[in-house]
C-alpha cells in the first residue's frame, strides 16, 4: 500500500464500560493538512475517542491506522512516538516553572549532567518563530495569560514533534480576541503540514476554522460532513437528531406582584471594594428578568447577597414580601427561592458524592427524605430516580458519583433539584455555560416554564443570545449598579454592548441610531 | 460492576501493604542475622500461642478502635485531629478522678458515669480547637498539638499534686469502677482484657450508623468533600466545624477511660501524651476511615506490638523487633503508593470515566 491520503484513520472504534458503550463502532478518517473538527453534545462520546487516540484508554475493538500503517497504541508515550499531541482543555503547566522549563519537562535536553537550558531557548524559538507566533522562554507560566498558556501547550506538542494536534475545547477559556488569534495559529499549523482534531460544540467555530467534520450522537459517529456544504442549523440538528431552535418560542409574560425587592444594596468584594453599589432591582411573579453585564461588574456579589452567602453592608432584600437581609442561606432557600449557583463545580454539587446524595442536597433534612435526623435512603435514591427521568439526565444510574456526570448533565442535575422544590423566585447564574445547543435549548425552555407557571425568574449570564432569548426585562449592570432596564424587544446586541460599558442609555440609544442612519445613507 | 471493584481494591490495598511490610521486615531481619522464621514464629505465638495473649491483643486493640473512629469522623469532615492523645488522656483523667471520689458507688452506675465524664472530657477539650478553628479560622493542627503539651503537664500536675501527696501514680481504683470483670479475666487467662471491647465494639456500629444514615453525618461528609457547595446548601459550617471535633475528642475521651478503667486501673505520671493517640491515627487511616477497616487494623497493631514482645525469645532483639513494626506501619502508611502501582496494573481495564 503506498502512501495514505489518511493520516489518522480509526475504524469500528468501540469502547465499553462495563455495559455502557462510550464509543460504538465509531469511525474517524483525518486527511493529512486539514482541520477536523470532532462535534457531539456533552456526553456524547468525543473525549473518550480522543483518548484512545492519545493513548490513555485502550479501545474495546476496532482498529487504528496512522499514516496507513495499523498500530496498537497502547500509552501516552507510543501516541507521542507516532506525532500525536494533545492540547488540554485545563492546561497541564506548572505556574511556578519558566514557560521553556514547561515546554521540556518530560525531554529535557542534557549536555551530559545539566539541563541544557540555552538548547532549550534556542529549540523553543526556532519552533515558535516557524509557526508565527511569539512567545517569551524565561517569562513564569503563572505571570502570563490564558492565551499565552494555550500557546504553551501548543508549543509543547510541537517541540515533542507532533504531526497531529488534538485541541480539546480550546475555546472555552479564551476571550474573543484571543479566539481569532488561536484561529490564525490552527491555519498556519495546518499550511505548515500539521493536521489538527478540534473537539467542540461551538458551531460558528467550526464554520470559522474547519475543513470537515464528523458528528458523534450518543457513541456513534453519525456522518462526516465538508463544511462548506452546510449550515449551522444542518450541523446543530445532526448533532442532537432532531430539529433544533436557537431560539426558545415564549409567549408575552403576565407579571403580577413583586417576589424580589431590592433597595439600595451595597455589597463588598473579597479586597473590601464595594462591588454592589446601591443597587435597586425588582423581579415580579411571571417574568424572566437577565441582568447583562461584563464579568466583575458585581454579578457574583450580587446573587451571593441575595442568597445569604455573602454579607450585606446596607440596603435591603425582600423577597415573597419577607425581609430577607443578611438571613442564612438555609433561611433565604426556606423561603421559597431556588438557587443554580454560577459554578457548578465549586458551589452546585459535592463532585464524588453520589448524583442521588447531590440532588437530595438542599432537601435532605426534610420529610420524606429523612425523619427525626435518620436519612431515608430508599426515598433519596427514588426521588433521584424520578428527578432524572423527568429532567432527561443521562447517566447509568442515580448512584455514581456527579463527577462521573458531563457538564451538561450535571448541570441539569443541578436545575432539576432546584426546581423540584417549586420556588417562587428562582435565580439562575450562567445557566448555560460549557453546555451544548440541545442541553441550552432545554436548560431555556424550563426557565420559561417557570414563568409561565406564575414564578419569578432572576437570570445572570455573560451570554448576549441567552440574556436576548430568555428575559422579559433586561437590567444592565455597570460598575455594582443597575444602569438601564430594556425591553429586549427594543433593544439589540451593539445597544446593550454599549449600556455594560457604561454608555447612559440616552446617548446609547443615538449612538446605535446614527450608526444605522449612516448605514441607510450610504446606501 | 465500579463497586465491586472498589470493594476489592479497598480489601486488597491494606493486605499488600501489610504483606509488603512483612517482607521488608523479614529483609531487615536477615540482614541483621536473623532468622525471619524464627522471628515470625515468636510474633505468632506471642499473639496468638495463649488465650492470654489473644486477651491482650485485644486488650491493647480496644483503645485503638476508639481513638481510630474519632479520627476518622474528623478527617471525614475535612480536619486533621492530631490531639487524639491530649483528649484520651483528658477522659482518662476524668474517669480515674470521679472513681477515686466516689468509689462506693454501685458498680452499674459509677462505671456509666466515669464514662461518660470522660467522654465529655475528650470532648471538651477537643471542642476548644473547633471552637478556635470556627470562630477564627485557627488551624486546628497547631491547636491540638499545644493542646497535648498542655494536657500531658496538666495530667501529671493533678497526679503528684491533687490526687496524691507527691507519687507517681494514683492507687488502683475501686472494683465497682474497673471495666474489668472476672468472666473476661478467666476466659482470657488473667489478661487485662475487659468490658471496654463492647464499648468499642458498640461504637463501631453507632459512628457508622451516624456517618452513613443520620442528616448529621450527611452534613459532615458533606462540608469535608466541598464546604463551599455545603454552605449553598444551607449548612452550617460553624456548627459543622465544631460537631466533628467534639464527637472525635469524645471518641478519643472514650479511649482514654478504657485506658484508665480498664487497662491501668489508675493514672500515673506520663512522659509523653498516650500512644493510642497517635496510633490511632495510624490505624485510621490504614482502615481507610471505615469503621470495619479501622477494627480489623487495630487488631492488626494489637497482634504486632503484643506478638513483637515474645521476638527477643528468640534471639531478636526488642530494637529490631520495633524496626520491623515500623516497616510494617510504613507500609501501610504507604499505601497510596500501592494504590498507585495497583492503578497501573489495572489501568487498561478500569472502568474510568464513560463521559466525553
Amino acid at each position: 500500500m503506498g502512501e495514505s491520503q489518511y493520516v489518522i484513520e480509526m475504524e469500528n472504534i468501540t469502547k465499553a464500560f462495563g455495559n455502557f458503550k462510550a464509543n460504538d463502532n465509531i469511525n474517524l478518517r483525518v486527511k493529512k493538512g486539514e482541520i477536523h473538527a470532532l462535534l457531539g453534545e456533552n456526553g456524547a462520546g468525543k473525549s473518550t475517542l480522543m483518548n484512545i487516540l492519545s493513548g490513555l484508554l485502550e479501545p474495546t475493538s476496532g482498529t487504528i491506522r496512522i499514516n496507513g500503517k495499523e498500530e496498537k497504541i497502547s500509552s501516552p508515550t507510543v501516541a507521542n512516538r507516532l506525532g500525536i499531541g494533545m492540547v488540554h482543555q485545563h492546561f497541564m503547566l506548572i505556574d511556578n516553572f519558566t514557560i521553556a522549563e514547561n515546554i521540556i519537562l518530560g525531554s529535557e535536553p542534557t549536555n551530559g549532567v545539566a539541563i541544557d537550558n540555552k538548547q532549550a531557548y534556542q529549540d523553543i524559538l526556532a519552533v515558535s518563530e516557524k509557526y508565527g507566533f511569539k512567545v517569551e522562554p524565561g517569562e513564569l507560566v503563572g505571570n502570563i495569560s490564558v492565551g499565552m498558556q494555550q500557546r504553551v501547550e501548543i508549543l509543547k506538542t510541537l517541540y515533542r514533534g507532533a504531526d497531529l494536534l488534538i485541541f480539546d475545547e480550546p475555546t472555552a477559556v479564551l476571550t474573543p480576541q484571543e479566539i481569532d488569534e488561536l484561529i490564525v495559529i490552527m491555519k498556519e499549523l495546518v499550511a505548515e503540514g500539521k493536521s489538527i482534531i478540534i473537539i467542540t460544540h461551538k458551531l460558528d467555530e467550526i464554520k470559522a476554522v474547519a475543513d470537515r467534520c464528523t458528528i458523534i450522537r450518543r457513541g456513534k459517529s453519525i456522518d462526516t460532513v465538508n463544511v462548506a456544504d452546510v449550515s449551522q442549523q444542518e450541523l446543530a440538528d445532526l448533532m442532537v437528531g432532531r430539529s433544533v431552535s436557537f431560539k426558545t418560542p415564549k409567549g408575552p409574560s403576565h407579571p403580577t406582584k413583586p417576589v424580589l425587592k431590592i433597595k439600595d444594596l451595597v455589597v463588598k468584594e473579597n479586597r473590601g471594594l464595594n462591588a454592589v453599589n446601591g443597587l435597586n432591582l425588582e423581579v415580579r411573579a411571571g417574568e424572566v428578568v437577565g441582568i447583562a453585564g461584563i464579568d466583575g461588574n458585581g454579578q457574583s456579589e450580587l446573587l451571593q447577597a441575595i442568597t445569604g452567602m455573602r454579607k450585606v453592608e446596607s440596603g435591603t432584600v425582600e423577597i415573597n414580601g419577607k425581609d430577607m437581609t443578611g438571613q442564612r442561606p438555609r433561611t433565604i432557600t426556606e423561603n421559597s427561592v431556588g438557587h443554580v449557583p454560577e459554578d457548578r463545580h465549586r458551589f452546585g454539587l459535592v463532585l464524588p458524592m453520589t448524583l442521588a446524595e447531590n440532588i437530595a442536597l438542599q432537601t435532605y433534612y426534610k420529610e420524606p427524605l429523612s425523619k427525626h435526623g435518620i436519612l431515608d435512603y430508599k426515598m433519596i435514591n427514588s426521588h433521584a430516580r424520578e428527578l432524572i427521568e423527568e429532567f432527561d439526565v443521562r447517566t447509568t444510574n442515580e448512584l455514581v458519583p456527579a463527577s462521573a456526570l458531563s457538564g451538561g448533565n450535571q448541570q441539569k442535575a443541578i436545575i432539576a433539584r432546584e426546581i423540584d422544590r417549586d420556588p417562587d423566585l428562582l435565580i439562575v447564574a450562567q445557566p448555560t455555560r460549557g453546555l451544548d445547543v440541545g442541553a441550552i435549548e432545554y436548560i431555556h425552555k424550563r426557565l420559561i416554564e417557570q414563568r409561565d407557571s406564575g414564578k419569578g425568574v432572576l437570570c445572570v449570564s455573560f451570554e448576549l443570545d441567552e440574556i436576548l432569548n430568555v428575559s422579559d426585562r433586561i437590567a444592565v449592570m455597570f460598575e455594582g449598579q443597575v444602569v438601564g432596564i430594556v425591553d429586549p424587544k427594543e433593544t439589540n446586541e451593539q445597544e446593550l454592548g454599549l449600556l455594560m460599558a457604561g454608555v447612559p442609555l440616552e446617548r446609547a440609544r443615538a449612538e446605535v441610531a446614527q450608526v444605522k442612519e449612516g448605514a441607510v445613507s450610504h446606501e | 460492576m465500579n463497586k465491586k471493584n472498589e470493594l476489592v481494591r479497598s480489601i486488597a490495598v491494606p493486605v499488600i501493604s501489610v504483606l509488603a511490610g512483612l517482607l521488608l521486615g523479614a529483609i531487615i531481619m536477615l540482614v541483621f542475622q536473623y532468622n525471619p522464621v524464627e522471628g515470625y514464629g515468636a510474633m505468632i505465638e506471642g499473639a496468638f500461642g495463649r488465650a492470654y495473649n489473644v486477651g491482650e491483643v485485644v486488650r491493647l486493640a480496644t483503645p485503638l478502635i476508639l481513638t481510630g473512629l474519632g479520627f476518622s469522623v474528623a478527617y471525614t469532615a475535612g480536619f486533621f485531629n492530631i490531639g487524639l492523645a491530649g483528649q484520651a488522656l483528658c477522659g482518662w483523667i476524668a474517669s480515674i478522678w470521679l472513681a477515686m471520689t466516689f468509689p462506693d458507688l454501685p458498680k452499674a452506675l459509677l462505671v456509666p458515669l466515669c464514662i461518660i465524664a470522660g467522654t465529655l472530657a475528650g470532648a471538651l477539650w477537643a471542642g476548644i480547637a473547633g471552637f478556635f478553628r470556627a470562630q477564627f479560622g485557627t488551624s486546628e493542627v497547631i491547636v491540638t498539638i499545644m493542646l497535648n503539651y498542655t494536657i500531658l503537664y496538666i495530667s501529671n500536675h493533678i497526679v503528684r499534686y491533687v490526687l496524691t501527696d507527691n507519687a507517681d501514680a494514683t492507687p488502683k481504683i475501686s472494683p465497682n469502677a474497673s471495666l474489668r470483670s472476672d468472666f473476661l479475666t478467666q476466659l482470657s487467662g488473667g489478661s487485662r482484657l475487659n468490658g471496654g471491647i463492647f464499648l468499642a465494639l458498640l461504637m463501631i456500629v453507632l459512628v457508622w450508623v451516624l456517618m452513613k444514615r443520620t442528616t448529621a453525618g450527611f452534613e459532615l461528609r458533606s462540608v469535608g468533600l466541598n464546604p463551599l457547595a455545603s454552605e449553598y446548601a444551607g449548612m452550617n459550617a460553624k456548627k459543622n466545624i465544631i460537631l466533628a471535633m467534639v464527637i472525635s475528642g469524645a471518641l478519643a475521651g472514650m479511649g482514654g477511660v478504657v485506658e484508665g478503667l480498664g487497662t491501668f486501673e489508675n493514672l500515673y505520671v506520663l512522659s509523653a501524651a498516650p500512644e493510642i493517640g497517635f496510633d490511632g491515627l495510624a490505624v485510621s487511616l490504614l482502615g481507610g476511615g471505615n469503621p470495619i477497616g479501622i477494627l480489623l487494623s487495630s487488631l492488626l497493631f494489637g497482634v504486632l506490638k503484643i506478638g513483637g514482645l515474645k521476638m527477643p525469645s528468640v534471639g531478636v532483639p526488642k530494637e529490631i523487633v520495633e524496626i520491623v513494626i515500623a516497616s510494617i506501619i510504613f507500609f501501610v502508611g504507604i499505601n497510596y503508593a500501592i494504590r498507585y502501582i495497583m492503578d497501573k496494573f489495572a489501568a487498561k481495564k478500569m472502568t474510568g470515566k464513560g463521559e466525553a
